[in-house]
């Protein structure tokens, strides 16, 4: 964990950014399992944000996911992430179905001159909870998956952030017209994130 | 120097060659059609637009109105709202596929290969082969066509019973019985693909090595008349009678009936095992369907069934057990009765019935996708691919003059072999290739195995 203190309610920009890229974690598992890109059996529960949350356990899926967060958290410590995309695309043909787009605003201040805030854990968490009930919810009205899925994950950052050598610069993999529904923010009074899933406009569902 | 004269020679002569750059421009046009411009939403920032359109321009019109601060907030705004002010980066190293057990896919798990995730299948409506069977009986209570583990096709033309290797299309006589002991009423490979059951019309059964193109044994006295129905659970040949009765005979033993059950007050035409080898499913003349509990029968006294179903109005040939629901079983009726049904044999349940239009003589359910296949008489003797549960009609195979009596599938599951009234055998390739069918499940257990294949 990070170095949150135990004093009460500061919150500084490691904490911070150790939570954002959690949830990140705790987000994409359960996208992963909610939308069924990876099998139920390969996920297994745990108690987390007061909700049991999914994780895999599938091992190639957790490292993509661990190495992601790890960089996540360093590029959230420096303020440089301004939104990670997880893109959810046709398997056969690489179309993009889906796209869950959490932006981030950093408070530059708190990079700057290494301020602390304060915010409770708690609320934090409440706010997170909230979320991911929602992302829970959203099988309700997103198209279905009919087909073999895969996912990737965008980082959108600031120019001059170097590109580690494991990463590459991508297209935006946009989808074209799509539908939009946004979820709670939390806010970590440093990293505000917004989280956004755009899904692609079933055409013939409109016309009838 | 040179190369520069050079270049502004070339510029130049473009410049005065204003026919070309006309036409290379109504080329763009024509091509491009500019007089319209079709915005696109997603890919438009309508933040910077705005910014553009508003505070930019205010900036530029009265630079004297812009206090410090403004021209603080402008530049912060212009740095935050330019459009490369973001780098867009993904790992290399791409998440692994799921690991699905949706065979088909897994070749196209590299995204170049844009193939669509489930093309729908291309059926022939045209036999792929079709073979001569001449004086294949035509008789609706026979079972004279058998494709066997090791590819090979049995059929009984009259006395005489034939291999057709179909690796190979080299055809070779297995056996031609006597005149007064033909002829062969039924074929059946054990499930080792070596060994062969006949049934034959004077009540006996022979079991032939056909490697050795040996017969084995011969059994007698179990049955009092033809035999018209075989089916093997290991090393237990189960034979079916014009008698009624059916018979379990351990082939390994001097003596070997261990079973009879008797239920059927007809010919049995129809007798299959389920995969599990637990239950056994007999059709007869006399429209019943049996199903029978393998662990329930005790030698010497004879058995009573599990159920007797009693919902089909002509005699039960037709029947196959579901390849992928263990307690599943499709039967078929005769003439009069012309339906599908099928059944949960635990409980005897009938969970489904159709009308088919036509005598149903055999059926085959596809190893690979949900879907069965049935074969007919009068009047159009076609095969009917339907898809299961909605027992939809994919496709009507036409092609037989006479109603299409046996079906037989290949061990790779993709072929059905059909033979006919009008002695010809037919097969077609109604169940996929075997490219489609090839990979197993199981067989991409490691999920970082595509990743060699990408670099």
């Amino acid at each position: 964990m990070a170095s949150r203190t135990a004093s009460k309610d500061i919150i500084t920009l490691r904490g911070s950014a150790a939570i954002v890229s959690e949830y990140f974690g705790y987000a994409s598992n359960s996208i992963l399992y909610n939308r069924g890109v990876y099998p139920e059996e390969s996920f297994k529960k745990v108690k987390k944000y007061g909700l049991t949350m999914l994780l895999t356990e599938d091992e190639g899926v957790k490292t993509f996911i661990s190495n992601l967060t790890a960089q996540l958290a360093e590029w959230l410590e420096t303020g440089k992430l301004q939104r990670v995309v997880l893109v959810i695309m046709s398997k056969a043909s690489g179309e993009v179905l889906e796209r869950w787009n959490f932006s981030i605003e950093t408070d530059s201040e708190v990079v700057e001159k290494g301020v602390s805030r304060e915010k409770s854990d708690k609320e934090i968490m409440r706010e997170i909870q909230a979320i991911m009930r929602q992302i829970a919810s959203s099988i309700t009205y997103l198209p279905c998956l009919e087909e073999p899925c895969v996912f990737d994950v965008l980082a959108y950052t600031d120019t001059d952030v170097a590109v580690p050598f494991t990463w590459i610069e991508s297209d935006p993999k946009l989808i074209a017209n799509p539908q939009m529904v946004k979820l709670h923010s939390f806010d970590t009074k440093i990293h505000k994130v917004d989280t956004l899933v755009s899904y692609k406009n079933d055409d013939e569902w409109d016309e009838s | 120097m040179d190369a520069g004269s050079l270049s502004s020679v070339s510029a130049s002569k473009t410049k005065s060659r204003c026919p070309l750059q006309e036409q290379f421009l109504q080329k763009r046009n024509s091509r491009e059609n500019l007089d319209r411009f079709i915005p696109n939403r997603s890919a438009m920032d309508m933040d910077y637009a705005h910014y553009m359109l508003t505070e930019g321009r205010k900036g530029k019109e009265n630079p004297a109105v812009n206090s410090p601060s403004r021209e603080a907030y402008r530049k912060q705004l212009a740095e935050t709202f330019n459009m490369n002010r973001t780098r867009i980066l993904a790992f290399k190293n791409k998440p692994p596929t799921s690991v699905e057990a949706i065979p088909n896919d897994f070749s196209s798990s590299v995204h170049q290969q844009a193939k669509t995730a489930k093309p729908r299948r291309y059926i022939p409506q045209t036999s792929e082969r079709t073979l001569d069977a001449p004086d294949l009986v035509d008789d609706y209570y026979l079972n004279l066509l058998d494709w066997g583990s090791s590819n090979i096709l049995s059929i009984a033309l009259g006395s005489t019973v034939y291999l057709w290797d179909a690796s190979d299309g080299a055809t070779s006589e297995l056996v031609t019985i006597d005149e007064e002991n033909g002829p062969v009423t039924s074929v059946k490979w054990a499930p080792d693909g070596r060994h062969i059951a006949l049934g034959l019309n004077n009540s006996d059964v022979q079991l032939w090595d056909t490697t050795a193109n040996r017969l084995l044994r011969t059994m007698r006295g179990g049955h009092r008349s033809r035999v018209g129905a075989l089916d093997w659970n290991n090393h237990i040949l189960t034979t079916g009678g014009m008698d009624g009765q059916i018979i379990n005979n351990d082939v390994r033993v001097r003596s070997p009936i261990v079973d009879t059950y008797q239920g059927h007050h007809q010919e049995v035409c129809g007798l299959k095992w389920s995969a599990s080898g637990q239950q056994l499913a007999s059709g007869g003349n006399d429209n019943l369907l049996h199903i029978w509990d393998r662990s329930m029968a005790s030698s010497n006294s004879s058995t009573e069934w599990l159920h007797r179903l009693e919902d089909h109005t002509a005699a039960v040939k037709a029947l196959a057990w579901c390849p992928f629901q263990g307690n599943l079983l499709a039967s078929g009726g005769g003439g009069g009765d012309r339906s599908i049904k099928f059944w949960n044999t635990h409980t005897g349940a009938c969970l489904n019935s159709i009308d088919t239009g036509s005598q149903v003589c055999a059926l085959l359910w596809n190893k690979n996708e949900r879907e069965l296949l049935s074969s007919h008489g009068f009047t159009k003797n076609q095969l009917t691919l339907w898809k299961y549960p909605s027992m939809v009609k994919t496709a009507e195979l036409t092609g037989h003059t006479s109603r299409v009596l046996f079906m037989a599938q290949s061990p790779d599951g993709c072929t059905v072999a059909s033979a006919a009234g009008d002695e010809t055998l037919r097969f077609w390739n109604v169940f996929g290739t075997p490219e489609v069918a090839k990979p197993a499940p199981k067989a991409n257990p490691e999920p970082f195995a595509h990743l060699n294949r990408i670099r």
